[in-house]
């Protein structure tokens, strides 16, 4: 197999399997039980904790492990609002969020929460002084993701960021800024001082973590309520029991990321390229979507004219190449991906979206091998289209 | 979401594929929204489909069906084509995963649309 699908997750990591192992059945106590024990499972978190702290440059107690991302940033949105006493409070995020941003969002309109949606620019780029233009009176949170899921796209985060500090030191209700991280987590840096977040979602099983485990940086201060009840877990922010290992799991998975991440930039950076620009060259009639710089190093979204991008991934899939696909088809509704569309794209274009994100484990070979099977696949999708 | 093995099967190798050249009806479909389009062309002799062939943007559902109601129209009278209806094709196919139903209707609908184009020509 060859799998070029890291976006929807990767696989574990193998020095993160050994570190998760012992905490499944022999380190398996409650890390709440004040046994000894409890307090040997307790230190796996702390250390993992640690881990965290030190990826994303914040205290200890600045981290809350969640089930995921999408947990992560239901609760820092839901949270906020929550929290906040502003009357009919404002919130600005941009129209190509993961779902797990824009259905909550979605969810605290029909709370009677005020919400604008931000376009991005045409090579999928959210511009800040869009930003700072729909900043209001009663705005209490600012949402943009760090990179896209779809295309890859690295937002300004630093940029904005620091646009939000410098207005909140003129106002009086406190601008808080998230951002979801869960796709630039295994590439970018996160740094939350740098970025000047004051909350920030990522995700285990995009970085060669377990699935089921995330994490939400609350930064000290942060006026946030829980949406779960139940117990005094995560500083009374998320009730329930740990889930030890997978926290084991993520600790090392960031530690991992954060060690190699030069190395690995660069080599998937150079698979990505090739297939690119090897892509672009041999088949005619298509296109690369969102910006070629400022993308993330391992993705590559790539437009076929006149064909769809279900009947691609298929295809793809039986040569034993998995991919994704923007498609109409695929999506589950009648309508191509949201967010090629946001680009500008024409539903024809977007329905034509196949997704080749890379991952550590790929080579050179891999990227030859899925070319040439393109190229015959598109060669004959075409031949059967209507449209020529 | 899982396609059966007749779907796949028919996607990996599609039946009376590509256009006839002066076709006696033809019949164009498409969904503006989806993306999936569709064209049947069909000849016909002595009130028969005589002969029949597709050319299909779409997802493998599309595709399938497209190849499959080639192959169940082709010899049959008009009269019968036209009774030829979207659950046909998709029971023949051994049942489409539900969210494909909008990729499914159109290979039906482009045989009616083909059956009227030939009408109107003859008329
Ligand atoms: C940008 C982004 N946010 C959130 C999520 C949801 O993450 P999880 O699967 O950990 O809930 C994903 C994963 O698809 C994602 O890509
Ligand atoms: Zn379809």
């Amino acid at each position: 197999m060859i799998y070029l699908d890291h976006a929807a997750t990767t696989p574990l990591d193998s020095d993160v399997l050994k570190a998760m192992q012992p905490y499944f059945n022999k380190l398996f106590a409650n890390s709440g039980s004040i046994h000894s024990a409890g307090q040997e499972a307790l230190a796996g978190i702390d250390k993992a904790r640690q881990q965290v702290a030190h990826f994303l440059n914040c205290e200890t107690n600045e981290v809350i492990f969640t089930s995921g991302a999408t947990e992560s940033n239901n609760l820092a949105l839901t949270g906020i609002v929550d929290a906040s006493d502003i009357k009919k409070p404002h919130i600005i995020t941009s129209n190509i969020e993961h779902p797990a941003i824009l259905e909550v969002v979605k969810n605290l309109k029909n709370r009677g929460v005020e919400v604008t949606i931000l376009p991005v620019e045409h090579d999928g780029i959210v511009n800040t002084n869009v930003v700072q233009k729909e900043i209001k009176d009663n705005t209490i949170l600012i949402s943009i993701m760090y990179a896209n899921n779809e295309i890859g796209t690295v937002q300004p985060i630093k940029e904005i960021g620091e646009l939000i500090k410098k207005i909140n030191e003129k106002r009086k209700n406190k601008i808080y800024f998230h951002t979801d991280a869960t796709q630039a987590a295994g590439y970018l840096n996160c740094d939350t001082k740098s970025l000047k977040t004051d909350l920030l979602s990522l995700s285990g099983h995009k970085i060669y973590g377990p699935k089921g485990i995330g994490v939400l940086f609350v930064k000290k201060g942060t006026k946030i309520k829980p949406f779960q009840y139940g117990g005094h877990q995560e500083f009374n922010l998320r009730a329930g029991t740990l889930n030890t290992p997978g926290i084991v799991g993520i600790g090392e998975a960031l530690s991992i990321v954060k060690k190699n991440r030069d190395v690995n930039n660069k080599r998937v950076q150079h698979l990505r390229d090739k297939l690119i620009e090897k892509t672009l060259k041999e088949i005619e009639g298509s296109h690369l979507n969102g910006s070629k710089t400022k993308r993330l190093p391992n993705n590559a979204n790539i437009s076929f004219d006149k064909i769809e991008g279900e009947s691609i991934m298929l295809n793809l899939d039986f040569e034993g190449i998995e991919v994704s696909t923007g498609s109409a088809c695929a999506s589950g509704s009648l309508s191509p991906s949201y967010v090629l569309l946001a680009l500008g794209l024409s539903h024809l274009q977007a329905h034509g979206s196949i997704r080749f994100s890379f991952g550590k484990e790929n080579t050179i070979e891999d990227v030859n091998k899925t070319v040439e099977a393109l190229k015959k696949i598109i060669k004959r999708l075409r031949l059967i289209s209507p449209i020529k | 979401m899982q396609y059966s093995n007749k779907v796949i099967g028919h996607f990996k190798n599609p039946h009376n594929m590509g256009a006839i050249e002066n076709p006696d009806g033809l019949g164009q479909v498409g969904n503006p929204v989806c993306g999936d389009m569709m064209k049947l062309y069909i000849k016909v002799k002595d009130n028969k489909i005589e002969n029949i062939k597709f050319q299909t943007l779409g997802c493998a559902a599309a595709i399938a069906t497209s190849s499959m109601i080639t192959d169940l129209a082709k010899g049959k009278t008009l009269e019968q084509a036209e009774k030829i209806s979207r659950s046909d094709v998709s029971d023949a196919l051994g049942k489409l995963p539900p969210i494909k139903e909008h990729c499914s209707n159109l290979a039906a609908d482009a045989l009616h649309r083909a059956i009227q184009d030939y009408k109107k020509r003859n008329k």
